[in-house]
């Protein structure tokens, strides 16, 4: 059998996967000897002080009883290192760097579907350049799935009711595994795809190779096919708020509380309306809960989004979405994820 | 002090009848508020369904000698995860110790008659009952795909199989569990008998006790959280499903607030039995009594409050990942206190290597083993690469399997005499529990490899690379289910063909070896009276004078 059919370790093929490589390592050496040295203790009392004629009975010793805080005391600490350095690991794997290229996703039984800023599309296949931080965010059309890079070392469950961000930056050129990691229904074991790390000058070669538009195009001719324009006019002259210059501001809401208009607030209020009125508006805009799918939903986003870099006061919408980092900053995700835990 | 003596063990006469010639017939069984004979209806049916979880074990572990899906559908492959997870924990694992040993012997090493509720302690194997039936009528018509962790909205607005139907199997046989846990609560407060202090009670006991707060407490959240989920699937509800105003996170804050207790009504009657088999077969006080006791209790409680850390990459906030991460820590010192009280015990210790103790040295390995990979899955930076892969099947079995099922045969096997009168064949029973040792290595340890590789679990097929690490755990799972088929020859050969055990074939203490074997209906003949501690074997040596050679 060749060896290269018989793995042992991963590929190791980003920036944070010899972070969690080393930890793992660390906790391998640390609970291996403490396990072996427990195996080899009970077999050597085990044998040593075994039943004979001569040893019927136990001994009336008891070791001394500062063994009991000895083995509370030091195993306590060895864990807080533990947890010191997987938190410590973890926040690396959270933060976003400043300059990610955004990617976005989305999920659906069976298939990731994965859509670039400059509007290419690909299904069960990711085309990435290395030595550049990826940032997807992503939802789900059904179920919660579970995108998982292996070689990445990262990994994100995917829920159909808002946004979620993670990013990874590919250290290595190649093709990896995508799973996903959540239970999902029929296919879940066939939710499977690779991600393609390629050099920079063949990234843009493959962008180049075909498009429709950039995604925030593709959701402008949304915008105007949904007849939102109709009321979400450049003015405040219109029913509903302006949306030039709104990504990444705070918004007043009718009820004077106020909300950061990032993707899941934008999500939201195009689902349900209802949920968030900016002040001075009334609730007339109907809710397009079923009528979109996840992918016009982002095309969308994506468009409003690239209005935020626009002044309030400047002429026209832009065609296409800048690759400079997003108005919301490096924060994002973790802002996302604690509104997660008061739905 | 020295009053604990062997001679006070009321030999039957020839001929007496004991709680099993009692009384005959069907009905004498199946109306029954004996809880030596409910142990018994409890054992029995819980072996059913073990033998019906199993299969579906053996079922996935030969669809995954192969990369592609080849033997079984993708839909049936799901279904058999499934019930392969709900059999084993809410059919097997949860009443396994608790209803057959705990059920049996919780009156004897109290020293009463019976538990405080006999006709509820009935009442609940009903449930278990009723609700095992309509498992299997379920199991037969079609059975159910969501995993038995039952994640919404897959389970409330996707799945198209009998979601409802198991999950009102599983809130009913959750009654069983919280009627069995109240039973055993009220009986260790009320039913000691004279002189059984708390601090001499055998640490069976307070394990039993540990248990029965988790079951009272926690069961009743499962119970909540299944109603909400058929509400929200017959009725259309909205309360996690986003389509319909609810939140996904929801449910899995409310199914792990019952079912990461649930992990501790597993294993804290294994460790409890640990206790016990580690002290009969040292002839020794287990060392640290009152820290392995505390322990236990510990347990339970620091038990609630670690839910979150299986949803580390579900979408929680990186702060309370932070703080449910520090809290798992603090639950594994109680965990580690047993582990190194226990191997202290055999220091100048006498110690008899017979199946039982061979199994619970097992367990400690395991378990050890289990434990210490789960301060991997605490370390949440590591977590997110290993959650949801084969790192965590490996783990959780190492748990559960190697750990519960290994302490319930040690139990099994240490009680058999006192429960049937009859000793099993010793040789056979070293062997199986040899093999179990061995294949339950073989089948589990690649696994771990597997998950950190990236092999997610729940695959019907799976990359061709992770192919060799699958042959190997197949190939030990084969092992393991031979090494449990031999029990099951064995122990029903030993009904009939087995030496007589007497009261006390392993000279022991505890209160339930002083009566006889099979104990009689009312178990003692005169309520003891206790005036020695827990294990206190120099004093029942010096009254014995010499033991009986085992």
């Amino acid at each position: 059998m060749m060896l290269s059919d018989f793995p042992l370790w991963p590929d190791q093929a980003s920036t944070v996967a010899p972070g969690v490589d080393a930890l793992m390592t660390f906790m391998c050496i640390i609970t291996g000897t403490v396990s072996i040295l427990i195996f080899v203790v009970i077999f050597y009392l085990a044998i040593k002080y075994r039943r004979t004629p001569e040893n019927e009975l136990a001994q009336d010793y008891e070791p001394p009883k500062a063994l009991e805080a000895a083995w509370i005391i030091i195993p306590f600490f060895i864990f807080m290192f533990m947890f010191v350095w997987g938190s410590w690991l973890y926040f690396r794997i959270q933060r976003v760097p400043d300059n990610a290229l955004d990617i976005y996703a989305s999920a659906k039984q069976w298939m990731w579907k994965f859509q670039h800023p400059s509007g290419q599309r690909e299904i069960n296949t990711l085309h990435v350049p290395i030595g550049r931080p990826i940032r997807i965010t992503m939802a789900s059309e059904d179920v919660i799935h579970s995108l998982y890079f292996p070689a990445f070392r990262v990994k994100a469950d995917v829920l159909p009711n808002r946004y979620r961000t993670m990013w990874f930056q590919a250290t290595k050129t190649g093709r990896f595994h995508i799973f996903c990691a959540e239970y999902c229904g029929t296919e879940h074991s066939g939710m499977v795809g690779w991600v393609e790390v390629m050099q920079p000058t063949d990234y843009q070669k493959w962008l180049a190779g075909g498009t429709e538009g950039s995604l925030a195009s593709q959701g402008e001719k949304l915008f105007q096919k949904y007849a939102c324009s109709t009321c979400h006019t450049n003015d405040a002259t219109g029913r509903g708020p302006a949306l030039i210059g709104v990504y990444g501001t705070n918004v007043t809401l009718s009820n004077d509380t106020t909300v950061v208009a990032n993707e899941d607030y934008i999500r939201e209020s195009i689902l349900n309306p209802q949920a968030k009125i900016v002040k001075g508006y009334t609730g007339i805009m109907p809710t397009f809960q079923g009528q979109m799918s996840e992918d016009d939903l982002l095309k969308l986003v994506a468009y409003i989004h690239s209005l935020g870099t626009q002044k309030a006061t400047s002429a026209g919408p832009p065609s296409s979405l800048p690759s400079a980092p997003p108005p919301a900053g490096p924060s994002t995700a973790i802002t996302q994820q604690n509104k997660g835990t008061n739905p | 002090m020295s009053s604990l003596t062997l001679h006070d063990v009321r030999f039957e006469p020839e001929g007496a009848r004991n709680y099993l010639t009692h009384d005959f017939g069907a009905l004498s069984w199946l109306l029954t508020k004996d809880h030596k004979r409910i142990a018994i209806l409890y054992l029995f049916s819980i072996t059913v369904l073990f033998l019906i979880g199993g299969f579906f074990a053996v079922a996935m572990r030969i669809e995954l000698l192969t990369p592609e899906g080849d033997l079984l559908t993708s839909d049936t492959y799901n279904k058999f995860f499934t019930l392969h997870g709900i059999v084993m924990i809410f059919f097997f694992l949860i009443p396994s110790i608790p209803a057959v040993l705990g059920n049996f012997l919780l009156p004897l090493m109290l020293g009463a008659k019976d538990l405080a509720f006999p006709k509820i302690n009935l009442l609940s194997w009903y449930l278990y009952i009723i609700a095992a039936v309509m498992g299997l009528y379920i199991i037969i018509t079609g059975g159910v795909d969501t995993g038995w962790t039952f994640y919404t909205p897959f389970s409330t607005q996707f799945s198209n199989t009998h979601v409802f139907g198991v999950t009102f199997a599983a809130f009913i046989v959750g009654f069983s569990s919280i009627l069995t846990g109240l039973n055993f609560l009220v009986t260790i407060h009320r039913m000691r008998a004279p002189g059984l202090t708390w601090f001499r009670l055998p640490l069976f006991v307070w394990a039993m006790y540990a248990t029965s707060i988790v079951q009272l407490l926690a069961t009743p959240v499962l119970a909540i959280t299944l109603v909400m989920l058929m509400v929200e699937r017959v009725l259309h509800v909205g309360i996690f499903d986003p389509a319909l105003g609810g939140d996904p996170l929801l449910f899995q804050h409310m199914f792990w607030f019952y079912s990461h207790p649930a992990v501790y009504i597993m294993i804290l009657p294994a460790m409890g039995v640990a206790s016990e088999v580690v002290a009969g077969f040292t002839r020794k006080k287990i060392f640290g009594y009152s820290f392995v006791a505390y322990s236990s209790l510990a347990i339970a409680f620091l038990g609630f409050l670690v839910w979150a850390h299986h949803m580390f990459v579900a979408g929680i906030s990186v702060y309370s990942a932070m703080i449910f991460s520090f809290l798992s820590y603090f639950v594994a010192v109680p965990s580690a206190i047993k582990v190194f009280n226990w191997t202290a015990t055999l220091y100048k210790a006498s110690v008899a290597l017979m199946t039982p103790m061979l199994y619970i040295l097992g367990f400690i390995g395991l378990f050890t083993i289990g434990g210490v990979t789960g301060l991997f899955l605490a370390a949440i930076g590591l977590d997110v690469h290993v959650t949801d892969t084969y790192f965590v099947v490996a783990h959780f079995h190492y748990i559960m399997v190697g750990g519960a099922v290994m302490a319930y045969m040690a139990g099994l096997h240490f009680w058999w005499p006192k429960i049937t009168g009859r000793m099993y064949p010793e040789w056979w029973a070293r062997l199986a529990a040899l093999l179990i040792f061995a294949g339950f290595n073989l089948t589990f340890f690649p696994q771990f490899i597997l998950g950190y590789l990236g092999m997610p679990r729940r695959y019907h097929a799976y990359a061709p690379e992770f192919q060799v690490l699958n042959v190997m755990s197949t190939a030990g799972a084969s092992v393991l289910a031979l090494g449990y088929a031999l029990p099951l020859c064995y122990l029903i050969w030993s009904l009939w063909y087995g030496r007589l055990a007497g009261p006390n074939p392993w000279g022991a203490v505890g209160l339930e070896w002083t009566t006889s074997s099979p104990p009689p209906q009312e178990n003692f003949h005169e309520t003891p009276v206790v005036t020695w501690d827990a294990y206190d074997y120099p004093a029942m040596m010096k009254a014995v004078g010499e033991t009986q050679n085992v």
